[in-house]
């Protein structure tokens, strides 16, 4: 029994790597951290000094850097590669990324309208954007 | 005889290990999180400047407090990394020793944002003050829920390691939760340029 | 403004005390009354038989993949039983209450008729019939010998189970939800529900929707990584390929329903401000939220049916499947649509012509695939030499059954015309019609089909016939009135009406109930006589039906690994590829099997969270606590488990090996 154990055991290991199962070392690491700090001191320096003038110019930027953390988080972090299990894990991440805007981008959307229209004198959807 | 022997022989083979799922399969229930994250920042872009004449973000929140907390979450990830490096390293010890470090971080984390929490409750701004509120309680408590969850599996992880030691069900568990761990960031970046950020302008 | 029910607080039993028990209400207390004498005489003859240790040894803790499939079946056909008797309640209500006729079910009665009925059939009928078939078959086709997550599995079932068990529960000990299955707020909130029916739903609903989500990551995990060698996905059976499009569907959804029954949980609890109309809550987002869910949920209920379908089709076509690129596409594109469609179940609630539209252009262009199915199949047919058994029957029927009810649909998708006829019986027919006609026509096609495959003798014809006959006309009686009354401009979950011109309708429904249920109990009857003749209906070979996919080559039923050896794929349709070229069972130089071992955990597990929702449905939050606690310890020293796999013996495999070459040789 024990040998199969062993046997069985090698399997795993050979099977780890053979996936495309990056484990990333010290280096990705530091980077991905340093890159990190950087992409979320940032957006806290710009808000906390209300350094710009437009809330909109601000918001998109706070996204536009949120977004690109996230990516580092991915790539450095989680080890986000088009090998990882035979590329169904990028994948599945670009399936889940993709409902997710759809559920966020839509039910504003339809919210918007459906406030709009069934709310009146409500303050509109401005109301659900940024305002100074 | 020969002949259906070799054609048969083509149609199996004596013995077949399938690959592990559990990775995949995590990543995947990782997925699904995404999804009820998504739900819960839907609701907080449309009801997250309902203030029924309560408080606004700008009154509430305390950036500094943000800040440290993200810094937290920030450093728990990275010594989550050295811990997967140890683990590489075969390094039992610092594994641990890595591990319980983030285990701290992720209390600290924990620590301040239900000091945060109590502090407005405490205010007369709790959850059912507004939808606002509402909405922010539920989309930043159900992210420490999941840190407050990933704590647990932390701590248990940590017996398990000091019981059975590096073993590849361990690694494998040990990669889960850093999958896990490291969402909880990513989450995180979410809330805090989402919420607090965009929330206080 | 606090809301909170006036009822009593004790700190052991919450809200409960003897008023949550009906006893004024006669035909619950007879019900109940049943339910003791049948539990006990089930009990009663367990006990007699000594059953409890085989039950707890080869059931309740077995992580088969094959004996988990059948107690979800078991599971839906025992809420189907309780389903319909509430949907025999209302059509009797619907055909007596006009004018001064207040019927027998009073509004708050009727209005958990309906809720129950809808949860009941949606939550614990359909989606335990197609986990139960995605359970059993899958691994099979794909030359597997479980899913990858077994326990997991287990604790699925279980899970469901526990949630089915709290929709019980409500009917004895307290009340359920009046709302309808989907529970909108602010109906469904604490102001106009303080009592305990939504939380019981909401509950039911949390438990089983957990086990539904991980069943959905472990059927993913096993389709992509657990495929026999050679079966690249292009080569996968099409009911493997709508299971992956559906659990896709599921681990992408189910966390929506999650969070939305979570936020209307925290409004009802904690006095939130989600969806309620003050505090600047809105509850049209819940209606927004519930549908993202709603939409794609009934996709999940109908692409293994299509699936189920095909198989069938082929099978006894006699002829590999037409157009299978094609229908493969067609499933992914039904699966990433649906989740751009779901503004049509409210195309009323006011989101504008814009808004309207988009969705309207989305919905009539999901029913496109659909329609290239329908097409697939018919191709498939013509020209073949086709054998009219049960399946094949059934398959007839949903054909014409679910194009009808699709082209309603198409109908429904109009939004000026959805404005005229949303939340009308017209709406109440289109849906049972694609949902009867689809699900459960597919879902009895398919227990035709693979009852040989796990029992090992086939289904009585003759009362399936009747079954068969009974369900179609009795469908067509049931719901064609619908829609008349419908587009005359009635109203769904009305307990009584005004206009007795209308009755004749509601009269000719009542007696398509009926006939439904003569269907029902014919296939029990079949389910019975079956079983007692079986000795008749046997099947030895494993393949009665000259089958074309892998789970058709092991024995009648399969032995607990599936596959002695490990199939290799060549082609599609590969079991009759196997046939055609002469492929002979290989019968020595066996090697032992590696099998995952039983579990305790996963039915422990659950049992502790069915008993958790009912301590928050009761606000006993003291035994909530503990409950929690001691499932999250229960887990806990699960993960301490390392050991869960067990060796089958080469001598082991060798016998059940020789015993079905022993079979095939007498039977030929």
């Amino acid at each position: 029994m024990a040998h199969h154990d062993h046997n069985h055991g090698h399997h795993d290991d050979h099977h780890g790597h053979d996936d495309g199962h990056d484990h990333g070392s010290l280096k990705t690491y530091t980077i991905g951290f340093i890159l990190s700090v950087i992409l979320t001191a940032i957006p806290f320096w710009l808000v906390m000094g209300k350094v710009l003038d437009n809330p909109s110019t601000t918001a998109m930027i706070l996204l536009g850097l949120g977004a690109v953390q996230i990516v580092v988080h991915m790539v450095y972090f989680l080890h986000m590669n088009s090998k990882s299990e035979g590329g169904w894990n990028m994948l599945a991440l670009i399936f889940s990324a993709i409902l997710v805007i759809i559920v966020l981008s839509g039910s504003i959307w339809v919210m918007y309208h459906m406030n709009h229209n069934m709310m009146p004198g409500m303050p509109d959807a401005h109301d659900m954007r940024i305002r100074p | 005889m020969k002949d259906t022997t070799d054609i048969s022989a083509r149609y199996f083979v004596r013995e077949h290990h399938p690959e592990n799922g559990t990775l995949l399969g995590f990543w995947i229930y990782l997925m699904s999180d995404c999804l009820l994250f998504a739900c819960l920042f839907s609701a907080y872009a449309i009801l997250g400047r309902n203030y029924a004449g309560g408080p606004t973000g700008a009154e509430l929140f305390d950036l500094k407090l943000v800040a440290i907390n993200t810094a937290f979450l920030l450093l728990s990830s990275i010594t989550y990394g050295f811990a997967m490096l140890e683990s590489q390293k075969k390094k039992l010890g610092l594994t641990i020793f890595w591990l319980a470090i983030t285990g701290v971080f992720g209390l600290a984390f924990l620590g301040l944002e239900i000091y945060e929490f109590l502090h407005l409750i405490h205010q007369g701004a709790g959850p059912d003050r507004s939808a606002f509120l509402t909405s922010f309680f539920a989309l930043v408590g159900t992210h420490g829920l999941h840190v407050t969850f990933g704590i647990v599996w932390l701590v248990t992880l940590l017996f398990q390691l000091k019981k059975h030691g590096l073993t590849h069900e361990n690694k494998r568990r040990m990669m889960c939760l850093s999958m896990f761990w490291h969402f909880l960031d990513v989450v995180w970046i979410g809330v805090f340029t989402f919420v607090y950020l965009m929330g206080v302008m | 403004m606090q809301a909170h029910s006036e009822v009593q607080h004790d700190l052991i039993l919450g809200r409960l005390s003897w008023d949550a028990i009906p006893f004024h209400e006669p035909i619950l207390i007879a019900t109940f009354a049943g339910v003791l004498l049948g539990g006990a005489g089930l009990l009663g003859a367990l006990t007699y038989f000594r059953m409890w240790g085989p039950l707890w040894r080869n059931w309740i803790t077995s992580i088969d993949h094959k004996k988990i499939g059948i107690m979800y079946m078991i599971l839906g056909l025992i809420m189907l039983m309780r389903g319909f008797a509430d949907a025999l309640m209302m059509r009797a209500q619907q055909a007596i209450a006009f004018g001064d006729n207040a019927g027998f079910l009073p509004p708050h009665h009727y209005d958990q008729v309906f809720t129950a009925h809808g949860v009941i059939m949606i939550f614990f009928v359909a989606m335990p019939f197609v986990t139960g078939l995605m359970n059993y078959v899958v691994p099979l086709q794909i030359g597997a010998r479980d899913v990858a997550f077994p326990f997991l599995n287990n604790f699925s079932f279980w899970m469901t189970t526990f949630g089915a068990v709290l929709i019980m529960a409500s009917l004895f000990v307290g009340e359920f939800a009046k709302t309808g299955w989907l529970a909108y707020p602010p109906l469904s909130g604490i102001l106009a529900s303080p009592d305990v029916g939504v939380d019981y739903y909401i509950w039911a609903l949390q438990v089983a929707g957990v086990g539904t989500l991980l069943s959905g990551v472990n059927l993913i995990a096993t389709i992509v990584k657990m495929r026999a060698p050679g079966m690249d996905m292009m080569k996968m059976p099409v009911f493997t390929w709508t299971a992956l499009c559906t659990n896709v569907l599921i681990v992408a959804v189910f966390p929506v329903l999650t969070a939305v029954l979570a936020m209307l949980s925290m409004d009802r609890t904690f006095d939130t401000h989600f969806f309620t109309n003050d505090g600047g809550g809105n509850p049209m987002l819940y209606v927004n939220l519930i549908w993202i869910w709603g939409h794609p949920e009934v996709y999940i209920l109908v692409l293994p049916i299509f699936g189920i379908f095909s198989e069938i089709v082929s099978t006894y076509s006699g002829k590999r499947l037409f157009g299978y690129s094609s229908m493969v596409y067609a499933t992914v594109v039904i699966t990433i649509l649906s989740y751009l469609v779901w503004l049509h179940h409210f195309f009323t609630m006011g989101s504008g012509a814009s808004v309207n539209s988009f969705f309207g252009i989305t919905t009539m262009i999901i029913s496109i695939p659909t329609g290239a199915k329908i097409f697939n199949w018919l191709f498939t047919m013509y020209r073949g030499r086709i054998r009219f058994e049960l399946p094949m029957m059934w398959t007839i029927s949903f054909m014409i059954t679910f194009v009808i009810g699709g082209m309603t649909g198409v109908l429904l998708a109009v939004p000026p015309a959805d404005f005229v006829l949303h939340n009308s019986l017209f709406l109440i027919a289109h849906f049972h019609n694609v949902i009867i006609g689809g699900v459960v026509f597919g879902v009895f096609a398919a227990i035709n089909y693979w009852w040989p495959k796990a029992f090992g003798y086939k289904l009585n014809t003759y009362w399936g016939k009747w079954s068969f006959w009974l369900w179609t006309i009795g469908f067509y009686f049931a719901f064609m009135p619908l829609y008349v009354l419908g587009l005359m401009g009635v109203t769904r979950r009305m307990s009584h009406f005004d206009d007795p011109s209308l009755q004749i309708w509601f009269q000719i429904a009542a007696v398509g109930a009926l006939m439904i249920a003569g269907g029902i109990g014919a296939m029990l009857l079949q389910f019975y006589v079956s079983f007692r003749d079986r000795a008749k209906l046997r099947d030895v070979t494993g393949d009665p039906w000259n089958g074309r996919t892998l789970e058709w080559s092991t024995s009648s039923p399969p032995p607990d690994y599936n596959f002695a050896f490990t199939p290799v794929v060549h082609d599609n349709d590969a079991w009759a590829d196997m046939k055609k070229n002469g492929y002979q069972r290989p019968l020595s130089d066996f090697v032992e099997i590696h099998m995952p071992a039983n579990t305790w955990a996963g039915f422990v597990i659950s049992a502790l969270a069915g008993g958790l929702g009912f301590c928050l449905i009761w606000q006993m939050w003291l035994l909530a606590g503990v409950a929690f606690a001691a499932m999250l310890g229960t887990i806990i020293v699960h993960t301490f488990n390392y050991k869960r796999d067990y060796y089958i013996p080469v001598k082991q495999v060798t016998e059940t090996e020789e015993a079905f070459t022993q079979k095939l040789e007498a039977h030929a």
